[in-house]
């Protein structure tokens, strides 16, 4: 045979045939359970944040790379996983210029900038929705109370389309339930500013319901409602060995012992671990966020400290700090401290184990 | 306790990539046809090349000297048949960069003729270790397995060492390869007296057979085969890539781990691959050298998948004619296995003793892809048996950060290819590895050519300064034997007089103190602290030059 028509590549030979594309879709399809049970939950307007922001993120990153004259990444999936997981932080009601400011923002300063995938330091949704939240925080801690695609109360696709694109219904409609708050904000007016016990908060004007919690059906972002589907969804990405468990378990136990603890001591001012694991985004965070793979660390040991590190900061913050939710300033603080991690955690060598005495 | 661990242990990391061993694991071993030229490369093993001992138109018998070992990590090379040397040239052999090698062409007569004069030996046991190292060193034997490192000096462990286990590697876990398992399941008498043989040497008194579990044919052939042996057991090892790595078999088996830069020996075992056992009792039994190998010839690209009796030399061309041809679709021809194999730049490069298959794989088996940016995925950390970190080995590697490697221990990287064949965005780490470690061998050997002019300066340098103190030294006693001319009571001159010398060496304590010791007029102790003092601040100036190259 002709030397130049044989491969002449490097061993291995053979590939486990795993790749970018099918990982992110992956994790697409893992969570596309709870993003449709947050849509049934909150109904068209629901949908419409989700597209609209999925759709920029995709565009984003089209236009940025024909700028930068490269070849487009759109077959990665990454643009839509971002945009995904960004809508599922925002509010069902966000207005079409959140889900396109946040969108751009997460594309563009939160990823091309380092330049594209790979080299992020912050996770790009994360890092986006912190913005978002910093500079519009009316519109993005404004939580309409759960109405359902169908039902009653249930906006209609025409509403729903002038609510996020004008801000306000059709004209003669009336929204009856407009806004609530979540059980986490709740508790952090409620509890943490105005003194009340636990259990005066969550009983009084807004009674909270353990099982609503865990399906779905509470006021909160898009993403933070259903724990259980979001749970099903990661435990299948770690059978499916897209994630480990090391982050998802130390992020629990770094938020959830601590919560235990607190209240065990005083059950009246902290309220009891249940309620921290189905409420807020801490599932979401602990599965899909925390776990981003550009943004963890490599390491099995890293990983475990950084996910303690974002389960620990995501309890201070919901209990002592200014926010009601930590979730994503936990993970993006820790996203910071990756590189350090990997560097010092690195496993202990074949044939390097120190001998024991 | 004995060396063995009572249950397997399992090693960090892993894959389990595709066996495809279906293709060829029902071929029985057929002998190939005498081709019509032998090509054997002097250099077939790790270490020095061998030196040719015969020259053009010479006549060979089978199992004559070639080329005999160029150093003490070599191998001997012989004729793999009786007929006539043609040519000695560089001719093209596998190698990573496509290099030629000089080899000895051998035109076989057809006769097949043994050297009359090897000759094996009826008992074995009854020779003497050193012996049958001799021997196994002069049948020019190396690993089998694909390593091929010479087999004698795994045989001669160190006179401070104690072998506690000989454990004998047929693992394969290479996918596609055969080879080995056909070996057990047709010679495995072959096997067990090549093992006696080798306890004997190693004057080791435990042997493992460690096979993998997809082998169930060749483990109940072994076991059957062991059944008398009181000190030979086979074991059954589950299925995991790359546990046929010396490293990674020794830690199931021993629930041990060689030191990083140590040997197998350190922690008390040796291990031999199962084909070099047969060799090795071919070797000592039958007084035959090392001349053929079995090689899988496989992959969907191949015609006829074989597993086939090769003489050593014989052209890969060759090879596929025999085996029916490469199918059109056929992309990439490996030696070796798809994990550890070398793609082939052009057929018409010969079999060698480390050739364990010749793997032709089709297009969509062999998927040529686009290497894309790390996503700091972990799977390379998971997969690696090392317990390294592939991803920053492979970026320092990659952007020539060259003083980085060592720190990430990328010297201890066996390159098994766990971590690329994982790797979701296809970056052939495998070869940023190799390309880093040629990098820094190439700066190490920078580094010391730098290191050599350096100290030839130094010497030079010191030798000018030794002979200027000489020259001092010289007028002192001079000046001294001078003052001893002069009356008895010139104590004070010579402390002044032996000033300059104490500045200039540099300690003044010592000179200091016997100067009011010795009182004055004995001349030979004075000359000989000067030159003491000499002496000490050439010894001070050396200590300092060798702190310098350390660092
Ligand atoms: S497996 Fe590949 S993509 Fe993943 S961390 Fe390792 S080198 Fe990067
Ligand atoms: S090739 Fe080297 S780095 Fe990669 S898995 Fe094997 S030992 Fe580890």
């Amino acid at each position: 045979m002709s030397p130049s028509s044989l491969l002449f590549t490097s061993s291995p030979h053979v590939h486990s045939g795993d790749s970018i594309p099918r990982i992110m879709e992956m994790v697409i399809w893992a969570l596309l359970p709870a993003t449709i049970l947050s849509i049934l939950v909150f109904g068209w307007p629901a949908l419409l944040v989700i597209a609209i922001t999925t759709l920029a993120a995709m565009v984003t990153e089209y236009l940025l790379l024909k700028i930068r004259a490269r070849p487009s990444t759109l077959g990665d999936r990454s643009a839509a996983l971002t945009g995904l997981l960004l809508a599922l932080t925002l509010p069902p009601h966000s207005p079409w210029w959140i889900c396109v400011a946040g969108a751009v923002f997460a594309v563009l300063l939160g990823k091309q900038v380092y330049g594209g995938l790979g080299f992020n330091v912050f996770n790009p949704a994360l890092i986006s929705r912190v913005f978002l939240l910093i500079s519009f925080p009316v519109e993005m801690t404004t939580w309409p109370q759960p109405v359902g695609l169908f039902g009653d109360a249930a906006l209609s696709l025409g509403n729903a389309l002038a609510l996020i694109f004008t801000g306000h219904l059709s004209p003669g409609e009336v929204m009856d339930a407009v806004s609530s708050a979540t059980p986490l904000g709740q508790y952090h007016v409620e509890v943490i500013s105005l003194g009340k016990t636990v259990q005066e908060a969550m009983g009084g004007s807004y009674s909270f319901n353990y099982l609503n919690a865990t399906g779905g059906l509470i006021a909160g972002s898009l993403g933070e409602t259903s724990a259980l589907l979001l749970a099903l969804g990661g435990i299948y990405l770690i059978k499916k060995r897209i994630i480990t468990w090391h982050i998802p378990v130390s992020m629990l136990a770094g938020c959830l012992v601590p919560a235990t603890i607190f209240w065990m001591v005083d059950g009246t001012h902290y309220p009891d671990p249940i309620f921290h694991l189905v409420t807020g985004g801490l599932v979401l965070g602990v599965f899909y966020m925390a776990t981003d793979l550009v943004t963890s660390p490599v390491t099995p040991l890293g990983q475990i400290i950084f996910g303690a590190g974002c389960g620990l900061l995501t309890y201070i913050i919901r209990t002592w700090g200014g926010y009601p939710e930590g979730v994503s300033f936990a993970i993006v603080i820790m996203n910071a401290t990756v590189p350090l991690l990997d560097q010092y955690t690195r496993p202990v060598v074949y044939g390097k184990a120190k001998k024991k005495a | 306790m004995g060396i063995v661990a009572s249950v397997l242990k399992k090693f960090h990391g892993g894959v389990h990539p595709a066996g495809h061993k279906e293709l060829t694991e029902r071929c029985a071993i057929e002998s190939m046809p005498m081709p019509k030229r032998l090509v054997i490369p002097l250099h077939q093993h790790l270490g020095a090349p061998s030196e040719p001992v015969v020259k053009v138109g010479d006549k060979v018998f089978k199992g004559d000297l070639l080329g005999k070992e160029g150093g003490f990590v070599s191998a001997a090379v012989h004729a793999p048949t009786s007929g006539t040397v043609r040519e000695i040239l560089e001719h093209p052999i596998a190698h990573p960069s496509g290099l030629t090698m000089p080899c000895v062409v051998i035109e076989p007569d057809g006769q097949d003729t043994w050297n009359p004069q090897l000759k094996g030996v009826d008992d074995p046991l009854s020779l003497d270790p050193v012996d049958i190292r001799d021997r196994i060193k002069g049948a020019g034997i190396v690993g089998l397995g694909g390593a091929t490192f010479p087999s004698f000096i795994k045989m001669s462990p160190p006179r401070d060492k104690v072998v506690d286990l000989l454990l004998i590697n047929a693992v394969e876990c290479e996918p596609y390869l055969t080879c080995d398992a056909r070996l057990m399941e047709e010679r495995s008498r072959e096997v067990v007296e090549g093992i006696r043989i080798m306890l004997h040497a190693l004057q080791t008194k435990q042997c493992i057979i460690g096979i993998e579990a997809n082998k169930p044919a060749a483990i109940e052939i072994m076991q059957k085969a062991v059944a008398g042996e009181t000190n030979i057991q086979v074991v059954t090892l589950p299925v995991m890539y790359p546990q046929g790595a010396e490293k990674q078999l020794i830690e199931v088996v021993t629930g041990r781990q060689v030191p990083s830069k140590g040997l197998p020996v350190d922690i008390g075992v040796i291990v031999h691959n199962v084909a070099t056992a047969v060799a090795i009792r071919n070797a000592i039994q039958l007084g035959q050298p090392l001349l053929k190998r079995i090689v899988t010839v496989t992959g969907r690209g191949i015609v006829r998948p074989a597993n086939l009796e090769v003489l050593i030399g014989t052209l890969v061309d060759d090879v596929l004619a025999y085996c029916g041809g490469l199918k059109p679709d056929t992309v990439k021809v490996v030696m070796g296995g798809p994990m550890m194999g070398l793609a082939l730049y052009q057929t018409n490069v010969p079999v060698v003793k480390g050739t364990s298959g010749i793997l032709a794989l089709l297009r969509n088996e062999a998927p040529e892809s686009k290497e894309h940016v790390c996503i700091r995925c972990g799977s390379c950390v998971q997969a690696c048996p090392i317990q390294l970190v592939p991803c920053s080995m492979a970026w320092f590697a990659k952007t020539d950060q060259i003083d980085q490697l060592p720190g990430v221990d990328l010297f201890d990287c066996i390159e098994c290819g766990s971590c690329a064949y994982v790797c979701p965005a296809n970056i052939p780490l495998v070869h940023y590895f190799r390309y880093g470690k040629l990098s820094w061998q190439a700066k190490e050997r920078e580094n010391k050519k730098r290191e050599l002019t350096k100290q030839r300066t130094q010497s030079r340098e010191e030798r000018l300064a030794r002979e200027k103190e000489e020259k001092e030294r010289k007028k002192e006693e001079m000046k001294a034997k001078m003052a001893a001319k002069k009356s008895g009571g010139a104590a004070a001159d010579e402390k002044t007089e032996a000033k300059p010398a104490v500045n200039k060496t540099g300690s003044t304590k010592e000179p200091a103190a016997t100067e009011s010791k010795s009182g004055g007029d004995d001349k030979a102790t004075r000359a000989a602290k000067a030159a003491l003092a000499a002496k000490a601040a050439k010894a001070a100036k050396e200590a300092k030059s060798a702190q310098g190259s350390e660092s």
